[in-house]
């Protein structure tokens, strides 16, 4: 009652922590948990070797950014009927955390190519799909910031956001198609991710919701770092017109 | 359906007039097709043996930068005299401004296709005379078209415009490209409708689907 101010800053109810830091709390332990298991419980593949974790980080990553993207989507459309900026938040911070993932989605997949396909890239469908995802995405962050101004950058954004997931199942099947008429020499051993035994499959799903965890804090975190920008930015505009 | 059939003729013939009274668009993108295939030519160590097997990909390389070229300029014309506010205010559906505007994107890629193919014909050394070959290029700049001309809405308006066209444009046409290529590979190598396999029925659904996502989104990029 006394500082309503801060404790809006601080985002909880009197001495309560707030939801981010539950979640920040609970993604830290989780990660540590699972870094854990990746190295010391995940049995050592018999083909592969210690390389093959990298496979416990890059699945998770790469199916959390595909699931980034859905969120963009969704909170596209949302935004484009409802026009409540709340959506647009979603779909902003979602698209940014994407972008992160899906780059360390690519890195931990080259790390992986290296040593088991003996190739640092090939132009095999997901691969493809993966690096076009990047891209687009891309796109979506800088049509947003190169926009004349910042609502105009929120539909742009919200456009592509729609357009570009839309266009993903088609870029996938198109490669496929592709790849069926150009066959390449190094597809590796990819049945390798269906033989996984029952411990590898259990760490696997751990990692996953791991990634999970972390997307939804990081999300949140951008969320909150927006909402401390415009505030901001509403400063700012105040003191600019004191001055003057 | 005349109303939304008349203000797409009325938008595409001033387009039209437009570029037929200063012909600084058609021209010069056509010279710019030309030097792409110079670039490849040589990019490529395009040998007599190897021309079947890299016309196709040089063909639609050119094709795709000079549709972000000729692309790049639907708006500008708009942009800078304050017309697209006119079109705006005016009684006319905001499908109808862009189905206008896409098929005059597309009437001015079709001229500069048909200009390059008869050259490329006879740089690249294949057979141009194909109908399958003429309803590829067809779809495929149709597809060209249509999300070119959405994505040109938006670039016009943001810093760096010249270059998000291309960024936003590439991607999202990668099948277009993808499926184009494979189908000119064939039809240049006589295959009829069968032997051209999925790659035209995908252009299509590229085509159909966009159709119908491109002039629901256009009406919130132009509002104000």
């Amino acid at each position: 009652m006394a500082n309503t101010q801060s404790m809006e800053r601080s985002g909880g109810l009197g001495g309560f922590p707030s939801i981010k830091t539950i979640l920040a709390l609970i993604t830290g332990v989780m990660m540590l948990v699972d870094l854990y298991f990746i190295f010391m419980v995940a049995p050592t593949d018999s083909v592969l070797g210690h390389v093959q974790r990298v496979f416990y980080f890059h699945v998770p990553i790469a199916i959390v950014s595909f699931l980034a993207f859905f969120v963009v989507f969704i909170s596209s459309l949302g935004y484009l009927i409802k026009r409540t900026p709340k959506w647009d938040a979603v779909a902003h911070a979602s698209a940014e955390v994407g972008v992160v993932f899906v780059t360390l989605a690519l890195l931990t997949g080259i790390i992986w190519a290296r040593p088991v396909w003996n190739t640092w890239w090939t132009w095999e469908p997901r691969l493809t799909t993966t690096m076009i995802l990047w891209l687009i995405y891309v796109a979506y962050l800088m049509v947003r910031s190169y926009a004349p101004t910042q609502s105009k950058g929120a539909i742009y954004a919200a456009v592509v956001g729609i357009i570009g997931f839309v266009d993903v199942p088609i870029v996938y099947y198109s490669v496929v198609w592709w790849r069926s008429i150009h066959p390449s020499p190094v597809v590796g051993p990819f049945a390798q991710a269906d033989a996984l035994d029952g411990t590898m499959a259990l760490v696997l799903l751990f990692s996953l919701i791991t990634f999970l965890f972390f997307f939804t804090y990081m999300v949140a975190e951008r969320m909150e770092l927006r909402n401390t920008e415009e505030a901001l930015g509403r400063i700012r505009f105040t003191l600019r017109r004191r001055g003057r | 359906m005349s109303g939304l059939f008349g203000p797409i003729m009325v938008i595409v013939w001033k387009d039209v007039l437009l570029e037929l009274r200063s012909r600084d668009l058609v021209v010069s993108v056509v010279v710019f097709g030309l030097l792409v295939v110079v670039v490849f030519n040589f990019a490529l160590n395009n040998t007599p043996g190897r021309s079947e097997e890299l016309a196709p990909g040089i063909l639609w390389a050119a094709f795709a930068f000079a549709a972000v070229l000729s692309m790049n300029r639907a708006f500008v014309r708009d942009q800078e005299q304050g017309g697209l506010e006119g079109l705006l205010i005016s009684p006319v559906s905001r499908d109808a401004i862009f189905l206008g505007k896409a098929l005059t994107s597309l009437i001015f890629m079709l001229m500069v296709e048909a200009a390059l193919l008869p050259i490329y014909a006879v740089m690249l050394d294949f057979s141009a005379l194909s109908w399958y070959l003429m309803l590829t290029i067809f779809l495929g700049t149709l597809g060209f078209a249509v999300v070119g001309t959405l994505f040109s809405a938006m670039a016009v308006q943001t810093r760096s415009r010249e270059i998000m066209l291309p960024v936003l444009f590439f991607p999202v046409l990668l099948p277009v490209i993808i499926a184009a290529v494979e189908a000119t590979t064939r039809a240049v190598g006589g295959e009829t409708f069968i032997g051209l396999g999925r790659w035209l029925p995908l252009i299509g659904v590229f085509d159909a689907l966009f159709l119908v996502i491109c002039p629901w989104v256009f009406s919130f990029v132009v509002e104000e």
